[in-house]
């Protein structure tokens, strides 16, 4: 019974950290508005809550079904692409010569099935493969698509990316006094889509740049997100991809279809990543072929893997704990140093000196070595991850197991 | 759970199998076919091409040449999945678990192949998915009673003792409501009072009404249980009969058991 009791824990450890990162989310934009009186650091979470999305999304496929996805960027950037062709003035100047402004609430939702369609595409040829090779296949993929979007300009506008995207908008009612006066601006005609592309008559607040807006909207997905990937984690299809990851061979012979099981994987991973992208084009409103380099594929792995395979609680604590590390600890470290070596009497070290650059400098420099230091530290201190996946809790509340099935076990050994 | 004969009286025919890996013939020409309700055992030296035969049955190789009908089904060369499907289950020489998931879910993903819950169905926990959700997991805990490994379902597969380890995959097999259980050495390093057990165990699967075809090094099993017998030697089939015939056979003697047996 003491292992019942351990799994007890274990559940209310998942639920404490799901309540915990709950309250944060609601309690962080009021405090940082309090605190620093500006929006900037609730804009930076709005996209920290981007990489929780792909971490999540990632982590079906990683975690859940054993594939080693490498190009993971790649289904980000179709979401991203999607919302942005058909939600700015940019297929005005393709050789379609017609631009699209359909609203965001529906193309959010497109840009979901275009992912999902490209991994199943994807999948379909290359999931036959194995390990090692899957990886490589998944890394030219996230290659090409960047690359594509790179030298496709008459669509995608290449370097120059696509700017002037659409923000969503709501009708006027779901804002009001408790939303900050200052940051909505009410419109009204043709700008005010909400749902399909004809034009509502009841007025409309647009998202604008207001970062609290988006950050309520990014919560709201991560949320949706977290029920949905846990309902799949708990049936029939999560259990199968389990079954695939442990021993392919046994659970083809239970009668688990593996390529088509695989392919869901492939393509709900995918799905997620392209309802973050249609969410960080909006957000940013400008999309660029360099914000879906390899490099975005693997941090998105590292929070991953780093957070603890398998483990929703834990993909999303090791997303915001990458993402921290990345976009604030390391940009402030070099500072950071100068500061403490001035305060403790090593000033002399700030100073240029023929090849040395001054410690904030050579500490920018090695940035990139802290980084893989604390990598490496995570993963020697928690080689599982920051929160490793459980033994599902097991519906016994059904299926009692208590001190008679001893003797029902005595009848069947004897 | 009682067999509704469709058309013939055997669950299982092979017609001249073979199976060649490169020139090396494991499977040679076999033949043979197993009535419903029986269980019909394969000997043989170790290298005789058993767990070959038995995989070219369930689809994990596809036999060079021949025909397995089953069921009155002509299943050569179909996957391993449909195989399951069309009522065939296994298990494995080594025990092939999910080694990091529960008793419990290892038979849950027996009963995959049952199921019905689509993508959608689990993607928002309709009411007709928690329901069979709710049954299968009763199912599943029934199974475990009926091998007697009921008070681990929540204990990693992998954390079992050896013995459970073989109970948890019929257990597993079973959930897939087989007509025909491949039993692959289901044996092998049992203490004699496990064998006694699993004697037992097969028993009562037969009362399930499931055909058992088995593969079995140790003779006091085979001849304990099985009503008839194949011996395989160097991929061909150089015996069938009842467990007397087959012991009297000068061949088998010959082959299996050795000329001083």
């Amino acid at each position: 019974m003491a292992r019942l009791h351990l799994r007890e824990r274990f559940k209310d450890r998942d639920t404490a950290i799901f309540g915990v990162l709950f309250l944060g989310a609601l309690v962080f934009p009021i405090v940082t508005m309090f605190a620093t009186g500006s929006s900037a650091l609730i804009a930076q979470a709005g996209h920290a809550g981007t990489f929780v999305l792909l971490a999540i999304g990632l982590n079906v496929v990683v975690g859940f079904a054993g594939l080693l996805d490498l190009g993971y960027a790649a289904f980000f950037a179709i979401g991203a692409y999607t919302y942005a062709l058909f939600a700015s003035a940019q297929l005005g100047s393709s050789p379609l010569h017609h631009s699209y402004h359909l609203p965001f609430w529906l193309m959010i939702f497109v840009g979901m099935f275009v992912a999902a369609a490209a991994g199943a595409i994807l999948g379909f040829p290359t999931l036959r493969l194995r390990g090692d090779y899957l990886a490589i296949v998944t890394l030219g993929f996230g290659e090409i698509v960047p690359q594509l979007s790179y030298n496709l300009p008459q669509w995608t506008g290449g370097i120059n990316a696509i700017g002037g995207i659409d923000q969503p908008s709501l009708p006027a009612w779901i804002t009001g006094p408790w939303a900050g006066a200052n940051s909505i601006s009410i419109i009204q005609g043709a700008a005010c889509r909400v749902i399909g592309s004809g034009t509502s008559f009841a007025p409309c607040f647009s998202f604008g740049f207001d970062p609290i807006a988006y950050y309520a909207l990014v919560v709201i997905m991560i949320i949706a997100a977290v029920i949905l990937v846990g309902n799949l984690y708990r049936s029939r299809l999560g259990r199968a991809w389990m079954a695939i990851r442990e021993d392919e061979v046994a659970a083809a012979a239970m009668g688990i279809n593996t390529v088509t099981t695989k392919l869901l994987a492939f393509a709900i991973g995918a799905s997620f990543s392209g309802f973050a992208g249609a969410y960080y084009g909006a957000s940013i409103g400008l999309v660029s072929p360099d914000d879906f380099l390899f490099i975005v594929s693997i941090t998105v792995l590292v929070m991953v893997v780093l957070g603890g395979m398998g483990s929703i609680t834990g993909v999303i604590v090791g997303a915001l704990a990458i993402y921290f590390v990345l976009n604030t600890f390391l940009p402030a470290l070099p500072p950071f140093v100068e500061n403490l070596a001035n305060n403790v009497g090593l000033g002399f070290l700030n100073t240029q000196n023929g090849d040395w650059p001054g410690l904030a400098q050579e500490t920018q420099r090695i940035n990139f070595l802290v980084y893989g230091l604390i990598l490496v530290l995570m993963m020697l201190l928690r080689p599982q991850g920051i929160f490793p996946s459980r033994v599902r809790e097991q519906e016994l509340k059904h299926a009692a197991v208590n001190e008679d099935e001893a003797a029902v076990e005595q009848v069947h050994a004897s | 759970m009682s067999q509704q004969p469709t058309g013939t009286d055997n669950i299982l025919e092979l017609t001249n199998v073979t199976k060649r890996f490169g020139g090396l013939v494991a499977v040679d020409n076999v033949s043979l076919s197993i009535k419903r309700g029986e269980v019909f055992a394969l000997i043989g030296p170790n290298g005789a091409g058993k767990t070959t035969l038995f995989n070219n049955v369930t689809g994990l190789f596809q036999p060079t040449s021949g025909q397995v009908v089953f069921d009155g089904r002509d299943i050569t060369g179909s996957k391993p999945h449909e195989v399951a499907r069309w009522g065939i289950a296994r298990t494995f020489q080594n025990i092939r678990l999910f080694d990091y998931m529960s008793c419990l879910d290892n038979v849950r993903v027996g009963r995959h192949v049952r199921m019905k819950a689509k993508l959608w169905d689990s993607l928002f926990k309709l009411p007709r998915e928690r329901r069979e959700e709710e049954r299968v997991t009763n199912e599943a805990m029934e199974l475990l009673r009926f091998v007697g490994i009921a008070r681990q379902a929540n204990v990693y597969a992998r954390n079992l003792p050896y013995g459970q380890q073989r109970r948890l995959e019929i257990a597993r097999a079973l959930a897939t409501d087989p007509k025909l259980l491949l039993l692959d050495e289901p044996a092998a390093g049992f203490t004699p009072q496990e064998k006694m057990e699993l004697m037992q165990l097969v028993k009562k699967i037969l009362a399930r009404g499931v055909t058992v075809f088995l593969i079995e090094h140790d003779m006091k099993v085979v001849m304990g249980i099985s009503e008839r017998i194949v011996v395989l030697d160097h991929g061909e089939k150089i015996a069938e009969g009842s467990p007397d015939e087959v012991r009297k056979d000068a061949r088998v003697i010959e082959a299996y058991l050795g000329k001083s047996a």
